[in-house]
């Protein structure tokens, strides 16, 4: 297979870009335009209001959510509807928190998550 | 918790997914006073991921979108006051008909006359070496962030089954700008329909039967995906290994129904490979072996959205029957008219054999409550 070579070359750098779906042959074009700041690990990152933080950071080619406790594999997006909990990550201190199904806010602090996380906030 | 509420209905529904709306809607307009409850942020379930056509009569929304049969639901449900509640989670069922609730601002005692559980379904995955490394995901998981959230969780997908969750979730990938560089199935021939087989064929993905995935690789992400092909037995034939560039595996490898609330409510199941595995015992009405606690659409055996929706119609019009809101005979009518609609869309090579499955659940449940 030729294709798979261009392919390959094609993913580095293309993952990190084009990902949002503006337009669309059913759905029309996303019209969403409200900009949401987020910090991810304390870097800034522009979100769109309706995104969860996982396809917030997603949108910019970050698939990797935590770090497991054990072996220190990455894990990330999996079910996508809150169900497995491979997604997890610690959102305003709380750890555990299942970035798929939490949508971002402004000025929401996300951390990659080791382990089981450690709380920041008290409740 | 800072705060308890107990909220008195006749009919409390638990997910608000095709089945569940349409519960609602029926026994609401039967002047039930309904409550719906949903974990999600808004309801519909899967159907606002599905932008494809459905199929069946035009009672069963056919050659409407999901997403617009969702959208129909939802204002249905709104005009005829079904009391919703978002983003709570049923988490469990006490005697007397309790469903015990946590809200967003904390817990909540739902009694009521009749519950209905349309909890859906969970998609199965699959092992194989690597199979945890972010990349490789449920078909689900691609419907939802590409279809609802509009974003892609990489450029270049493997697809992993081609049942109609498969070939239909390809289509939309390559709908949303992706390449899908080929579909992999274990049998020697394609699970879905022929025309979702037809359709993505004629886009240029290959499907490859009699193949399986062995391996997905990359140090920390999936950068591409090692596919064999098998024998009868499913086993790997050495020397047809094959490396494909992916940074997407999707697994599309059927699901089973969710019941841990109809567990715990006491309720018997049979296992039944056809409907995804072990399935509560139903009659016609959809009531299960505990008097007034109904199931519909997944949790009573995977299936369509299509049937869902009637399950949960017929559902919610027994619900209501058993609480006097509508006489016997006009309720018996109603629900045999939806069953003759749901016996004709189970035809075929798949729905026949559901509809043989349905009866097996329905005269063991007979057997045991007489």
């Amino acid at each position: 297979m030729d294709i798979q070579t261009d392919i390959a070359a094609m993913l580095d750098s293309e993952r990190k870009k084009k990902m949002r779906v503006i337009n669309h042959p059913i759905l029309g074009t996303d019209e969403r335009k409200k900009k949401i700041n987020i910090y991810v690990d304390d870097k800034p990152i522009s979100a769109i209001e309706g995104d969860t933080i996982l396809t917030a950071l997603l949108a910019q080619g970050i698939r990797i959510n935590r770090i497991t406790k054990k072996r220190k594999e990455p894990r990330g997006l999996f079910c996508g509807i809150g169900r497995c909990t491979d997604c997890v990550m610690i959102v305003n201190g709380i750890p555990s928190v299942r970035t798929c199904v939490t949508f971002v806010e402004e000025g929401m602090r996300v951390e990659t998550q080791e382990g089981v996380g450690h709380w920041k906030k008290k409740i | 918790m800072e705060k308890e509420n107990i909220i008195k209905a006749d009919i409390t529904i638990i997910g608000a997914g095709p089945a569940g709306l349409a519960a609602a809607i029926e026994a609401a307009k039967l002047k039930a006073k309904v409550v719906l409850i949903d974990e999600n942020a808004s309801p519909g379930g899967q159907l606002f991921k599905q932008i494809h056509k459905f199929f069946g009569s035009k009672e069963h929304y056919a050659k409407i979108r999901g997403i617009n049969i969702g959208r129909e639901l939802c204002n249905e449900a709104k005009a005829q006051g079904v009391h919703l509640m978002l983003n709570t989670v049923a988490f469990a069922i006490y005697e007397g008909k309790v469903v015990a609730g946590i809200t967003p601002t904390g817990l909540v005692q739902i009694e009521s006359k009749g519950i209905i559980l349309a909890l859906g379904a969970n998609e199965n995955t699959l092992s194989f070496r690597g199979w945890t490394k972010p990349g490789v995901i449920s078909a689900g998981a691609a419907q939802t962030v590409v279809n609802l959230y509009r974003v892609l969780p990489g450029k270049c997908f493997l697809m992993v089954g081609s049942g109609n969750v498969g070939l239909i979730i390809s289509y939309q990938l390559l709908q949303a700008g992706a390449t899908v560089v080929a579909i992999v199935e274990a049998l020697p021939k394609i699970g879905g329909y022929g025309v979702h087989a037809a359709k993505i064929s004629r886009a240029g993905v290959p499907i490859l039967t009699s193949h399986t995935i062995l391996e997905a690789k990359g140090e920390k992400e999936v950068n591409s995906a090692i596919i064999c092909k098998v024998d009868e037995q499913f086993n790997p034939i050495p020397g047809n290994e094959k490396e494909l560039k992916v940074d997407v595996i999707c697994l599309a490898v059927g699901l089973t129904p969710q019941t841990d609330l109809v567990r715990m409510a006491g309720c018997s199941f049979e296992y039944l490979n056809e409907l995804g595995g072990f399935v509560p015992l139903h009659n016609k009405n959809m009531e299960t072996t505990i008097k007034g606690i109904y199931v519909a659409g997944d949790t009573a055996g995977v299936e369509e959205a299509s049937t869902a929706i009637d399950e949960g119609r017929i559902a919610g019009i027994a619900a209501a029957s058993s609480i006097g809101l509508i006489d016997e005979i006009s309720s018996k009518e109603k629900i045999s008219q939806i069953w003759s609609r749901l016996n004709s869309l189970r035809i075929g090579p798949f729905g026949q054999s559901r509809q043989e499955a349905k009866k097996i659940l329905i005269k063991a449940r007979g057997k045991l409550c007489p």
